[in-house]
């Protein structure tokens, strides 16, 4: 299959998407204006790298499935970076990060040259029992369990994990002849990063009672709850337009991405309460770190991934 | 042809490496002088200490940024001498007279007149990886020279685990940059070094480091 431009229906999509940042920062900057003593300096810089994120993701995935897949490899790279910076390593495992580090472009030419079984088994096989054999060989026992076990969990999320974002696009375009590969890429990515933001306004608006206190003392249980029910309402009516999925599929998928995207959320927010830091880094203005923006993607695209490999093309991928 | 070399080397090659490889996390990035002459005083804990700090100013002031460094380790052999003095633009000293005779400071000096922006490293040598050595005080001879030139205090953290003394693997980590605000010679070689190294020290502070043992 020779790849040119994503189909009409990706385009149509981004084109919403933008469409509905342009209406964002308008509103932002409308409120911001007309109450001049509140400071909302934290929303501007918030939106404006949305901004910056949104077009980036745009030319990556309409320029061609190569920029795409350096693109997603690039952020498997700089989540995995900032994971090893904010955990504490041991001085002895240089040369096994390293190979961490190198598993990540391993990981993506299996994505690349489209061998499904290499990509499914790379990292929780091969990795799995290479990273500890490495770290045997260095001689070091000392802390031996906390860092092999903080090293693979931190493949997992930001290799393993992320890269079935990027499988995606391998997926044959007869499966999802509406909009391809690209279509389902947007379709998960939209609706993941939607509930995270309807989770958030659900909350600050009408959050009394508190879901999960001891981890994420702003999660309550409205936000969770409007936030599933908004995610769902889309997941159900984006499907024709990106998707294969029957309406009852989108339903289930809905309710898969929003409740998987709120686990994926406390997953990273309980890493930071732990290692005691408030963001996982200061990479994008507004938001924090690469972890904090694609905590959520860390379960929902995986899930969303075999859900539909599942459902609407089994026995097409080897 | 040196000098476009060396352009050719900070665009390419060094914001190759520190801004996609290494990332760059900087704080009070506005702090930093917008020209000459001034002093930058940091912490030392790998080779890719100057290739950030130079990568941390606009490239159009590339030629005015002078690293100070020991010359017995960069004058080792000839290619390695070329091009510490040519592509980097350090200036040389010589480690064992630093602070001891006005001479190994004249060039520092000369260097500040013209307008430049030096860097120096008061730990003296790279030390032990991510920790604070006690400051050597040339820096505060220089400092004497110059009373009315802004020292800016700037901590480092996170090269020393990507590339640390002795090893020649590059591990990428954030490097996170702090800078402080100027300070100016005191007066006394004692309070001033103090000062410098509180200065250093509540830099240091600001990070939640994770442990690195």
């Amino acid at each position: 299959m020779t790849w040119t431009l994503p189909a009409p229906n990706v385009f149509w999509a981004l084109g919403v998407i933008f469409l509905l940042l342009f209406v964002t920062t308008f509103l932002i900057y409308a409120v911001a204006f007309k109450n001049p003593d509140k400071n909302y300096t934290e929303l501007k810089l918030r939106i404006k790298s949305w901004w910056v994120i949104v077009v980036l993701f745009a030319i990556a995935l309409t320029l061609s499935r190569t920029s795409a897949l350096v693109f997603f490899a690039f952020l498997s790279f700089l989540a995995l970076k900032e994971y090893l910076s904010l955990i504490p390593t041991r001085r002895a495992d240089r040369r096994v990060l390293f190979w961490a580090y190198l598993a990540v472009i391993i990981q993506y030419y299996w994505i690349a040259i489209n061998w499904y079984v290499m990509f499914l088994i790379f990292v929780p096989v091969y990795m799995f029992l290479f990273l500890p054999m490495r770290m045997v060989i260095l001689g070091e026992t000392q802390g031996f369990l906390k860092a092999i076990g903080a090293l693979h969990w931190g493949m997992m999320l930001t290799v393993f994990s992320l890269g079935h974002i990027a499988y995606l696009l391998m997926l044959p375009f007869s499966g999802n002849p509406v909009a391809g590969g690209a279509g389902l890429l947007l379709y998960l990515v939209f609706l993941t990063e939607i509930n995270d933001i309807a989770q958030y306004i659900w909350g600050k608006s009408c959050g009394r009672h508190k879901v999960l206190p001891q981890v994420s003392p702003n999660k309550t249980w409205e936000g969770l709850l409007g936030g599933i029910l908004t995610t769902t309402l889309m997941a159900v009516l984006l499907a024709p337009w990106l998707t294969p999925f029957q309406p009852l599929h989108a339903l289930a998928i809905g309710l898969l991405i929003s409740w998987a995207g709120f686990i994926g959320d406390v997953t990273i927010s309980a890493l930071k309460r732990d290692l005691g830091v408030k963001d996982s880094g200061n990479l994008i203005p507004g938001h924090g770190g690469i972890l904090d923006r694609i905590d959520s993607l860390t379960y929902t695209a995986p899930l969303f991934f075999h859900f539909t490999v599942y459902f609407y093309f089994q026995g097409v991928l080897t | 042809m040196k000098i476009l070399l060396r352009l050719l080397f900070f665009v390419v090659v060094v914001r190759l490496v520190v801004l996609i490889i290494l990332g760059v996390r900087i704080k009070n990035k506005v702090r930093l002088p917008k020209s000459g002459p001034a002093i930058i005083v940091a912490n030392h804990n790998s080779h890719l200490d100057t290739l950030v700090l130079m990568t941390l100013f606009p490239i159009w002031m590339l030629g005015k940024l002078r690293p100070v460094a020991a010359e017995g380790y960069f004058f080792k052999n000839r290619w390695l001498r070329w091009f510490s003095l040519h592509i980097v633009g350090i200036i040389p000293i010589k480690r064992q007279d630093f602070g001891v005779q006005v001479h190994p400071l004249a060039e520092c000096s000369t260097a500040l007149l013209r307008g430049e922006i030096l860097i120096i490293y008061p730990e003296g040598s790279r030390g032990r990886p991510e920790s604070l050595a006690s400051l050597q005080s040339g820096i505060a001879h220089l400092a004497k020279r110059h009373p009315e030139i802004p020292i800016y205090p700037v901590f480092l953290h996170g090269l020393g685990k990507s590339l640390p003394k002795g090893e020649i693997l590059l591990v990428p980590f954030f490097c996170d940059v702090f800078v402080g605000e100027e300070i100016f010679w005191t007066g006394h070689k004692k309070d001033f070094m103090e000062l410098l190294s509180q200065q250093l020290k509540e830099l240091a502070a600001q990070g939640n480091f994770p442990p690195w043992e």
